[in-house]
C-alpha cells in the first residue's frame, strides 16, 4: 500500500516532469549547461537535445574533426561533459519518445535536425524560398524563431 | 594647477576610469603575452604584413566549403563575417573588437580548427604570430 502511495507520487511527478517536452506546443527546454552553450554554440545556436535521438548525439560528438564539412574538434574532458548533457536530454531519454523521435525508425540515425520526420513535415510548405534564402540555411533556426534559443517556436 | 591639485585630479580620474581601464590593460598584457608566446616558439620576429595574406588569401588546401580564413571572418580584417550556419561573427581587429585574442585556451582551440579547415593542417608558431600581430595592428 505504501510502497503503491510512492510510486503514484513519482509516476505523478514524472509525467508532470515530461509533460511539457512530450506533449506541450512546440517548447522545448533551453539548454542549461554553460559548456553546452559556448562550445556548440559558437557557429550556429545550441540545438536543444530534445530534438534528436541519443545515437544521433554519439555520432555527431565522434565525428566533430569532420562536422558537416568544418573542423569542431574539442578536447577529450570538453566532449565528455557535452554529450553526457546531451545524452541525458536527448528525444529518446523519457518514458516516451519526444516529438522529434516520430517517424524516425530504430535503423536510421539522423545527423540533422532539419532531417528529421518531424521537422520536415513542420516545414513542408511553411518556408518560402524567400525565408531560406534570408536564413541563409535551414539550420539558422534564430533566423525565424526568433525565441529559438529559449526552446520556443510557438510564433503566433 | 599646482602640484597637490594635479596629483588629487590625476588619482581621482584614476579612480574613476579605474574599472574601465585596468580591463583594457590587463586584456592587452594578456594578448600581448599570448602573442610574444608564438614569437618565442618560431624563433622569429612577426609579421603584420605576412598575416594580412596569411587571412585574405584564397588557400583552398583544406575542406573544399572553407577555402580562406575570409570565407567566415569578414572580407577584411574590420569587418563583420558570418558562419556558414548564418550565425554573425564580430570583426577580427582589436581595434574593433578589444576582446579577441586574450584567452590562450580559446585561441588556440581556433587556430586548430580553423587552420585545419583552410590550410588543411595546423598553423606554425610563425602564421600563428604574425596573424595575431596584423590583427592588433588593425
Ligand atoms: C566550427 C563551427 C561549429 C561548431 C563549433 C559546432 N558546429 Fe554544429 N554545425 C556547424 C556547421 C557549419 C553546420 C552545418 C550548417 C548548415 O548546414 O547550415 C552544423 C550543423 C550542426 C547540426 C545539424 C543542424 C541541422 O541541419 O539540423 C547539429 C545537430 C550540430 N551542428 C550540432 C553541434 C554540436 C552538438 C556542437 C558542439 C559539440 C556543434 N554543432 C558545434 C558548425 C559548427
Ligand atoms: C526559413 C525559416 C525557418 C527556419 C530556418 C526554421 N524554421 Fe521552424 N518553422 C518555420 C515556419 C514558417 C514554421 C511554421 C509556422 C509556425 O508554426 O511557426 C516553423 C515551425 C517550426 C516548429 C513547429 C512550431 C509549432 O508551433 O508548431 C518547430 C518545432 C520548428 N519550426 C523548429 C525549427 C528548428 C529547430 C529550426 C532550426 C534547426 C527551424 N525550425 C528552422 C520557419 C523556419
Ligand atoms: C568555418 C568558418 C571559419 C573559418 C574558415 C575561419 N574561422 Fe576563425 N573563427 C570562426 C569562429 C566561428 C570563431 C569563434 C567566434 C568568435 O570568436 O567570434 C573563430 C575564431 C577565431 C580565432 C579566435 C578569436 C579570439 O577572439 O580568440 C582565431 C585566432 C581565428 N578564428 C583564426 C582564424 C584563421 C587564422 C583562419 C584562416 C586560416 C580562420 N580563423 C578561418 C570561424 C572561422
Amino acid at each position: 500500500m505504501f510502497h503503491n502511495t510512492n510510486s503514484l507520487k513519482m509516476s505523478l511527478a514524472l509525467l508532470l516532469l515530461t509533460t511539457p517536452a512530450t506533449f506541450g506546443d512546440e517548447r522545448y527546454d533551453p539548454v542549461r549547461s554553460e559548456i553546452v552553450l559556448k562550445e556548440c554554440g559558437a557557429c550556429h545556436m545550441a540545438f536543444q537535445p530534445q530534438m534528436l535521438p541519443k545515437r544521433s548525439w554519439d555520432r555527431i560528438m565522434q565525428e566533430l574533426s569532420d562536422h558537416f564539412g568544418e573542423d569542431a574538434s574539442l578536447d577529450a574532458d570538453t566532449k565528455e561533459q557535452i554529450e553526457a548533457y546531451l545524452d541525458k536530454n536527448a528525444a529518446d531519454s523519457g518514458w516516451w519518445g519526444g516529438k522529434f523521435m516520430r517517424g524516425v525508425k530504430d535503423n536510421m540515425t539522423p545527423l540533422r535536425i532539419t532531417q528529421t520526420p518531424h521537422w520536415i513535415r513542420e516545414h513542408d510548405d511553411e518556408i518560402s524560398a524567400q525565408a531560406l534564402a534570408a536564413a541563409k540555411s535551414r539550420a539558422n533556426c534564430v533566423a525565424c524563431h526568433p525565441r529559438a534559443n529559449r526552446g520556443d517556436y510557438d510564433d503566433d | 594647477m599646482n602640484n597637490l591639485n594635479k596629483t588629487i585630479f590625476i588619482a581621482t580620474a584614476t579612480i574613476l576610469l579605474g574599472g574601465v581601464s585596468i580591463s583594457i590593460v590587463s586584456a592587452n598584457s594578456a594578448r600581448d603575452a599570448i602573442i610574444e608566446g608564438f614569437v618565442d616558439e618560431a624563433g622569429m620576429e612577426a609579421s603584420a604584413e605576412r598575416g594580412k595574406i596569411l587571412f585574405e588569401s584564397n588557400i583552398g588546401d583544406g575542406k573544399p566549403d572553407t577555402p580562406s580564413c575570409t570565407t567566415c571572418h569578414g572580407a577584411t580584417a574590420l569587418k563583420t563575417g558570418m558562419t556558414r550556419a548564418g550565425k554573425v561573427i564580430e570583426p577580427m581587429a582589436v581595434s574593433k573588437n578589444p576582446e579577441r585574442f586574450i584567452d590562450l585556451k580559446k585561441v588556440s582551440k581556433w587556430f586548430r580548427r580553423n587552420c585545419k579547415s583552410v590550410l588543411g593542417r595546423e598553423c606554425t608558431p610563425q602564421e600563428k604570430a604574425d596573424f595575431l600581430t596584423y590583427m592588433k595592428s588593425k
